[in-house]
């Protein structure tokens, strides 16, 4: 197992490499730069700024520079948020998105679970619809849509919960961003469970077990759960990082700091360094939750396994 | 309610017809089959006129208003929905017709949902069943693929592409569709990995059948199911991306629009004009609902584990 | 279901046991827009940054509550007959927050450390009025002494300037002229910035900054203008892109004052939350600048042609609602060393239609017409007021028989274009940096980089010249007005409206005004629980 691990992630890292070379060349190649603003700057002052970020020196010498930085794990400064080193801002991110995504991604599994078994268990019966119904809505309805929506209900009108912020990062705070992070995902997870519980259900090892007697909650959770997780699995890999993106939506909204956050503005303004920074951040953790993934995936069938 | 007794309905109609028809020993069309048992679910049905009613008109109802999408109303900027001023929707802030608009926003989001589907669907079934298919070093070379193309996180793809060649709706095509293969061709693989150890495919493989006709014939039609739920949860996803893109501000260009910018320009008049919410939000939630809605039936109707 | 609620109710009361235990001073928190790129005051470009680093930081003057100049670490000061040479007598009690006083040494190292090209301070040409700035800041000359800033004793400073300046209280209020602690940056480094670390001389000092949430202040207990004139405790600036979310917050009592509001709740506050909005004149010009390098715009006519067609009338009630003051002219009113209203169109009050007769006539002179139509690519920077705007303007174009096509790109690019040239018609703003009207004018300036079109005159420029050299301020106030004729007769751009300053204000904050520069100061403010 742990050979297997060791490779999986030996193997990453030329597609690290890859995706880092692309995205720095795509990202100098696009149109403007970080001192492009508002006021434009005397030719000399420009060229000050250029040569202390050594912007001044050639692509392939300044990738080079970068690499060889990289290395010894410097992410380097950040062209805008001048007063923080890359690697220090995403530190600072990143307990705020590890807590807002990580408790989304929990709750996502979770619910779309537990409303999927549901959902299959009273198949066409009121639950199932009713399961359904709101799992579409959560589907359909775009999330900047329904944040503005759920403020206005809860925090505005009602007044039970903060409209945003992060405050003490306490449940009140995280309720509504996690909700509408998590809404999507559950609905899918939901849809996906729900599918694959009736087919199992309908399989014939299955019909064999309940032929022999066995109780129907016994049939399901012993023996159909596991097979049928198998596409909720394969989804959480992309829901991850559906999550990573999504937040910065969330996080926009409620007024949360995180990478996400970072990753968009640095995007906006050519903070080269930090949008290198966020995306190889982004990329060790999608490497990593897709192999938990794929272990999860050895775990759940046993055919895969021995392959 | 009316719902769920209409689908159990159907089915059990399909369940009687085919009994019907099996003493007779005509060979059945699997498509023919399932057509027949689309048509009997009142649900599906209902959710395909009214899908067929919104296509068309956003098709042809722009021709039937007084108004157009881009000319203001010096005279109403703003201005609530009446039926003396014919602005039947109300007027956006730059007083245009919102009616004309949300009926352009339309066509734009049904373009960019059904290309970048399609988009999806093709690639993303054929590259997951031949890799699921294939196994070994191809399988793993495949995946690994998909992962480069996942390690990026897809924003920034997008962001870039909307800069280096400007806002052009047939790029919002490409990136968005040739980003959603990844998610279907991973689930295909999965599924493929357990069909191929299924008794018929290794009877296949035993009476000497070559590997793609087994793909095509044998792992493919089988997926209809997970293909169907996933193509139907990809639409909606689709159309909520370009939203998202658009609350980002790389949306379709001016004058131009389409349901999501028009959404993501009403969030911000929540309280004040709420006509600019309510109708693109109704639009896009409706047509949201009826496309999972003949997708759930597509699914009830293709799936040969319900038979 | 049964599961769910409970969780969701046990949820509410534990978060309502952890609310009880979180009371705190008296904290104002200010919407404050973009995210804080930096503390350091010569690594700063927005006016985001500038209302944190206005509370933190005190130069040799500072604003009032109508940000008027008047002393802040100077106590005195005189000026020499030619008014080149200023002396500042400073503070005995003005100290950093570590208690270290704050002597001229200190402000002569900060303009000597702003100039020097390494450090590469954006807008150290704010500065150049300094003698050998300039030279320094360019490279051309390399001996930082030579710059014309001078410590007479640790009380004393003396400034040179290369030539008189009028308005020259109102350049030392901005951040480019506060003083840093050398001592602390003789130690440290660059580290000097470094929440924990950092000293300021301001009446607030930052304790807390998390990128992209927030930077918290806390009163300097050092400030020489004593705690007693401070109300409030501390400043929560919270950095918030999205400003209906931030108009929600402020709705539900979370944010007590807004610096910019979601357009369309224009109506809303007015109605229901009478006297909270205030929307005042602002010494901002929004613009669209013609690229006069590249034809038609090098065409006097089709600028005149485009610009009589704009109804300016219908921008500001109607497109953004808040009712912004059409611009007939370049220089925004309230200026300080010019008449409450300069030079204007000759055309300003005539009525519309016949504006649009002559736009049209006009077009046709120039060569177009309705077998030649004249193409024009309209470019902004994403945003929702922008494109309200090129969206009404190209509406008012289309009559004209003018096609024209919108191009909305990011703000990097946009300004990246504007500074390449590769635009025709575009969308710029401008905001004073100091009271006086060459900010402004100064814009259109040959040979100058926000000079995006490369519009130029000699007559133009020369009168801008003379008017650097003339001290009587009537009389340059006469120079300056025949240079904005100029501009406005030649049609140099496109004036279409001044700004006005949007600030939403909780009823419990006190001692508010309004001001032309919107600036703020929380020293002057206070606040009632």
């Amino acid at each position: 197992m742990l050979i297997f691990v060791l490779k999986r992630l030996a193997s990453t890292i030329p597609v690290v490499l890859i995706a880092i070379t692309a995205c720095f060349f795509i990202l100098r190649l696009a149109p403007g730069g970080p001192f492009d603003q508002e006021r434009a700057l005397p030719p000399e002052v420009l060229a000050n700024l250029r040569a202390y970020y050594h912007l001044d020196d050639s692509l392939i010498v300044q990738y080079l520079r970068y690499l060889g930085r990289l290395a010894q794990l410097d992410l380097g400064p950040s062209f805008v948020t001048k007063d923080f080193t890359v690697a220090r801002q995403i530190a600072i991110g990143l307990p705020y998105t590890l807590i807002l995504g990580g408790s989304a991604f929990l709750l996502a599994i979770l619910g779309g679970i537990v409303a999927g078994i549901y959902g299959a268990l009273y198949h066409n019966r009121s639950a199932d619809w009713l399961i359904g119904a709101v799992a579409m809505t959560g589907l359909v309805v775009p999330n900047f849509l329904v944040a503005p929506i759920l403020q206005l209900v809860f925090g505005v009108r009602l007044g039970w919960l903060p409209v945003g912020g992060w405050g003490d990062g306490g449940p009140r705070f995280l309720l509504l961003p996690v909700l509408v992070l998590a809404l999507p995902h559950i609905a899918r997870i939901s849809r996906l469970m729900r599918g694959s519980l009736i087919e199992t259900m309908n399989s014939n090892f299955i019909k064999t077990a309940t032929a022999k007697g066995i109780g129907r909650r016994r049939v399901v959770l012993g023996h159909a759960l596991r097979p049928a997780l198998t596409p909720v699995v394969s989804y959480l890999g992309p829901a991850a990082g559906y999550l990573l993106t999504g937040s910065i939506v969330v996080e926009q909204i409620f007024g949360i700091p995180g990478i996400g956050r970072y990753f968009v503005n640095a995007a906006l303004n050519r903070d080269y360094g930090m949008v290198l920074g966020t995306v190889i951040f982004y990329m060790a953790l999608i490497v990593l939750l897709n192999l938990l993934v794929d272990l999860a995936y050895a775990w759940l069938d046993p055919k895969v396994r021995q392959r | 309610m009316t719902l769920y007794a209409g689908k159990r309905e159907a089915l059990e109609d399909a369940f009687l017809g085919r009994d019907d028809e099996m003493p007779r020993g005509k060979p059945r069309s699997v498509t023919r089959d399932a057509m027949r048992r689309l048509r009997a679910n009142k649900a599906a049905m209902t959710a395909l006129f009214v899908f067929a009613f919104i296509v068309l008109a956003a098709l042809v109802g722009p021709y039937l208003i007084p108004y157009d999408y881009e000319t203001p109303d010096w005279n109403a900027f703003t201005a609530p929905p009446s039926i003396e001023s014919g602005h039947y929707f109300g007027t956006d802030q730059n007083g245009r017709d919102l009616l004309a608009r949300t009926l352009y926003g339309t066509r734009i989001s049904l373009l960019v949902a059904l290309i970048a589907t399609a988009v999806s669907v093709v690639v993303g079934v054929l590259y997951g069943a031949v890799s699921g298919f294939a196994g070994g070093r191809i399988d793993s070379a495949m995946m690994r693929f998909v992962d480069v193309m996942y390690a990026l996180p897809y924003i920034l793809f997008v962001i870039l592409l909307m800069v280096m060649f400007g806002r052009n709706v047939f790029l919002l095509f490409a990136a968005i569709g040739l980003l959603e293969w990844l998610t279907m061709a991973r689930i295909v693989r999965g599924q493929t990995l357990s069909l191929k150890e299924k008794e018929f495919v290794e009877a296949a493989r035993a009476a000497g059948v070559s590997s793609f006709p087994i793909i095509l014939r044998h792992i493919v039609p089988n997926l209809v199911g997970p293909v169907v739920i996933y193509a139907s949860l990809t639409i909606p996803e689709i159309v909520i991306t370009e939203s998202f893109l658009s609350y980002l501000g790389f949306g379709v260009q001016e004058p131009l629009t389409s349901l999501g910018t028009l959404i993501s320009e009403g969030t911000g008049a929540i309280g004040a004009a709420d006509w600019l919410l309510l109708f693109p939000g109704g639009v896009l939630v409706t047509m949201l609902l009826a496309l999972a809605f003949i997708g759930d039936g597509l699914r009830d109707a293709f799936d040969p584990k319900d038979r | 279901m049964s599961f769910s609620f409970k969780t969701f109710t046990g949820a509410l009361a534990l978060s309502t046991v952890l609310a009880l235990g979180a009371a705190h001073a008296k904290e104002l928190v200010m919407y404050n827009g973009g995210d804080v790129t930096s503390l350091d005051p010569h690594k700063l470009s927005g006016d985001w940054e500038d209302r944190v680093e206005g509370d933190i930081f005190e130069g040799l003057f500072t604003e009032d509550a109508k940000a008027k100049p008047i002393p802040g670490v100077a106590e005195s000061y005189e000026t020499s007959e030619d008014g080149l040479t200023w002396t500042f007598k400073l503070r005995d009690d003005a100290k950093w927050s570590d208690g270290e006083p704050v002597t001229a040494e200190d402000f002569v190292f900060a303009f000597k450390r702003l100039m020097d090209p390494k450090t590469a301070a954006q807008y150290a040409y704010l500065q150049y009025p300094i003698k050998n700035a300039a030279a320094i800041n360019t490279g051309k000359i390399d001996d930082l002494d030579q710059l014309g800033v001078k410590a007479v004793d640790d009380k004393t400073l003396e400034i040179t300037l290369e030539q008189p300046v009028p308005y020259y209280p109102s350049l030392l209020t901005h951040y480019t002229a506060y003083p840093v602690p050398k001592h602390l940056i003789d130690k440290v480094g660059d580290d000097w910035v470094q929440i924990g670390t950092i000293v300021t001389d301001g009446p607030y000092k930052p304790v807390e900054w998390v990128p992209g949430s927030h930077v918290l202040t806390a009163r300097n207990e050092y400030w020489h203008g004593g705690q007693e004139k401070l109300d409030i405790d501390g400043v929560r600036f919270l950095s918030m892109e999205d400003v209906s979310a931030g108009f929600r917050r402020y709705q539900a009592g979370e944010i007590d004052l807004m610096t910019d509001y979601p357009k369309d709740q224009f109506k809303f506050i007015q109605e229901n939350l009478p006297g909270e909005g205030h929307f005042a004149p602002f010494a901002g010009l929004y613009y669209y600048v013609f690229n006069t390098s590249k034809p038609p715009f090098d065409d006097e006519k089709v600028r005149e042609a485009l610009s009589l067609a704009v109804n300016r009338e219908v921008i500001g009630p109607k497109v953004l609602g808040s009712g912004e003051p059409a611009a007939y002219g370049w220089v925004p009113p309230g200026m300080n060393n010019y008449p409450e209203e300069g030079a204007r169109f000759d055309w300003a009050s005539e009525p519309y239609p016949e504006r649009l007769e002559k736009a049209k006539a006009l077009l046709e002179e120039a060569g177009y017409g309705p077998d030649k139509p004249l193409n024009v690519t309209l470019s902004y920077n994403t945003n929702d007021n922008h494109k309200r705007v090129a969206v009404a303007i190209a509406a008012m174009w289309k009559p004209l028989g003018v096609n024209v096509s919108l191009e909305n790109t990011e703000v990097k690019v946009h300004y990246a274009n504007l500074r390449q040239g590769a635009f025709e018609v575009a969308r710029a703003g401008w905001l004073a940096d100091f009271n006086d009207p060459v900010n402004f004018l100064d814009l259109l300036k040959s040979g100058i980089e926000m000079n995006y079109g490369q519009w130029s005159n000699e007559d133009y420029n020369q009168l801008l010249a003379e008017a650097a050299k003339t001290q009587d301020l009537d009389q340059r106030a006469g120079i300056l007005e025949k240079a904005e004729k100029i501009a406005l007769d030649r049609d140099a751009a496109l004036p279409i409206y001044f700004y006005l300053s949007e600030n939403i204000v909780s009823p419990k904050v006190k001692g508010f005004e309004d001001n032309v520069f919107d600036k703020h100061r929380t020293r002057w403010l206070s606040m009632t629980e």
